[in-house]
């Protein structure tokens, strides 16, 4: 078994125009930016893929990374808990205009829901959002005298994700804080591509350190050195860069 | 003399009701200065939504790791013992009751529990993140906040007039004022500044605040 994928390139030539893509990060923290910059440079060589919609925490931070996708124009529509950071023109202009959707979820719900779309539990209740304006249209039931919301689950066609080690299987470790929802999008998108700063062989994780299986993971692709997103935006970073 | 209590002084107080060993999340911002005025001999164990238990203060400038921050995007560092987790566990620890208490701000507190933290209203980019996770995921939530607005409105209320972050969830409000439990959908008056009468503090707060035995004196060292 070998999941490498020889480049970026190839890792996101498969996505579709209309795709909805989970994208790891808690802000910079996890998020995977060379391949969200190489789906970029195949939308700008090939007009495609548009339509987006995109699944995250956030709505971008500066002019990088999701910030960058969605300033393209290849986003529909966000699905995120909280579409704002310390610069989220990009979006904000966007939304105000009427140009991409935003559907928005109370941050464990979003975690939550992305879990149960990689368990195959179709809907779950919960006390958040219960009596609150994100609730409106839900079903309520009541479990031991409390009022409980319906979530559905949410699923995706890709997650695009970034983790430490991979090895050739798949199976995944991340660092430190940067796991956040990675590996919750790896069970719930049909297909898992995850940027790793080394590929390993198999037997170079220790079974007891695997924090994502192989069996979500459908490619692995090497970014020996990935850029931070919050480190590029302290140096006022533009991608595409322009033209000196 | 004091007058109102300054935010670090609300959050003093809020810090002397944190038992050692307590698991705690401190809502972004003001909330935060809670983990400065923990008294001597105890260490509370501080949560974060994006998967990390056990931090602690933000490292020295030029040596963040930014793979290493907290909710409000802040870098970070670690505590021994401390521990790593994905999105769905954080949460659980938070949605399952496993923390002890929650500490958040406010723009209203209704006497019921309700509480209105989240949107001023319809305009803008609409923003929650964990605010609706966490008013329901402690064993108390605890909110500190000016007794008034800056135009001087009441912020405990009768009911929230703001959109709500959740319903019947708040058990403790610590205000620049006075420390007010909320028991039975009361406001119930535990400890209020000295220098203000009873009377003053009602005309202050938007709904009836009851008596339940001794007020005791609200004090708090000049910090």
């Amino acid at each position: 078994m070998d999941k490498r994928i020889p480049s970026l390139a190839e890792a996101v030539a498969d996505i579709p125009d209309g795709a909805t893509v989970m994208i790891g990060g808690f802000g910079g923290s996890g998020a995977p930016i060379e391949l969200i910059h190489a789906l970029i440079d195949r939308c700008l060589a090939t007009g495609s893929p548009r339509d987006l919609t995109v699944i995250n925490n956030n709505s971008g931070n500066g002019h990088v990374g999701i910030a960058a996708l969605i300033e393209q124009g290849m986003v529909r529509k966000m699905v995120c808990s909280f579409p704002r950071s310390a610069d989220p023109r990009v979006f904000t202009e966007k939304y105000l205009a009427g140009e991409i959707g935003l559907e928005l979820v109370p941050q464990g719900t979003l975690a939550e829901r992305i879990r149960a779309g990689g368990a195959g539990i179709p809907a779950f209740y919960t006390l958040t959002a219960y009596g609150t304006d994100l609730a409106q249209g839900k079903p309520v039931a009541e479990f031991e005298g409390r009022q409980y919301v319906q979530e559905r689950w949410l699923k995706a066609d890709v997650a695009l994700i970034k983790a430490e080690l991979g090895d050739h299987h798949g199976n995944l470790t991340y660092r430190m804080a940067a796991r956040n929802f990675s590996p919750l999008m790896a069970m719930a998108a049909a297909r898992t591509i995850v940027q790793v700063t080394q590929v390993v062989a198999p037997g170079g994780i220790d079974p007891e350190h695997v924090v994502t299986p192989g069996i979500f993971v459908d490619g692995v692709v090497e970014v020996a050195n990935p850029a931070q997103e919050e480190a590029l935006n302290r140096a006022n970073a533009v991608y595409p860069e322009v033209e000196a | 003399m004091t007058t109102r209590l300054s935010n670090a002084q609300i959050a003093w107080r809020a810090a002397q009701d944190i038992a050692d060993g307590a698991y705690v999340n401190l809502g972004i911002g003001f909330p935060e200065m809670v983990a400065r005025f923990q008294p001597p001999g105890r260490q509370a164990v501080f949560h974060t939504e994006n998967g990390v238990l056990g931090f602690g203060e933000a490292p020295p400038a030029g040596q963040e790791d930014w793979d290493l921050i907290n909710a409000g995007k802040k870098a970070i560092t670690l505590n021994p013992g401390a521990a790593f987790f994905h999105h769905a566990d954080s949460f659980a620890m938070v949605r399952g009751g496993h923390l002890d208490v929650a500490i958040l701000g406010a723009y209203q507190v209704a006497q019921n529990g309700d509480l209105a933290n989240w949107s001023t209203g319809p305009r803008g980019v609409p923003a929650v993140g964990g605010a609706m996770d966490l008013v329901h995921g402690a064993k108390r939530v605890a909110v500190l906040t000016d007794h008034v607005t800056k135009d001087g409105k009441p912020k405990l209320v009768e009911s929230c007039t703001l959109p709500l972050t959740g319903v019947r969830c708040v058990t403790r409000v610590y205000t620049s004022l006075a420390v007010v439990d909320i028991e039975n959908d009361h406001f119930v008056l535990r400890e209020k500044l000295p220098a203000i009468s009873l009377d003053e503090l009602q005309a202050a707060t938007g709904a009836r605040l009851h008596v339940d035995g001794e007020i005791a004196d609200l004090i708090v060292p000049e910090l």
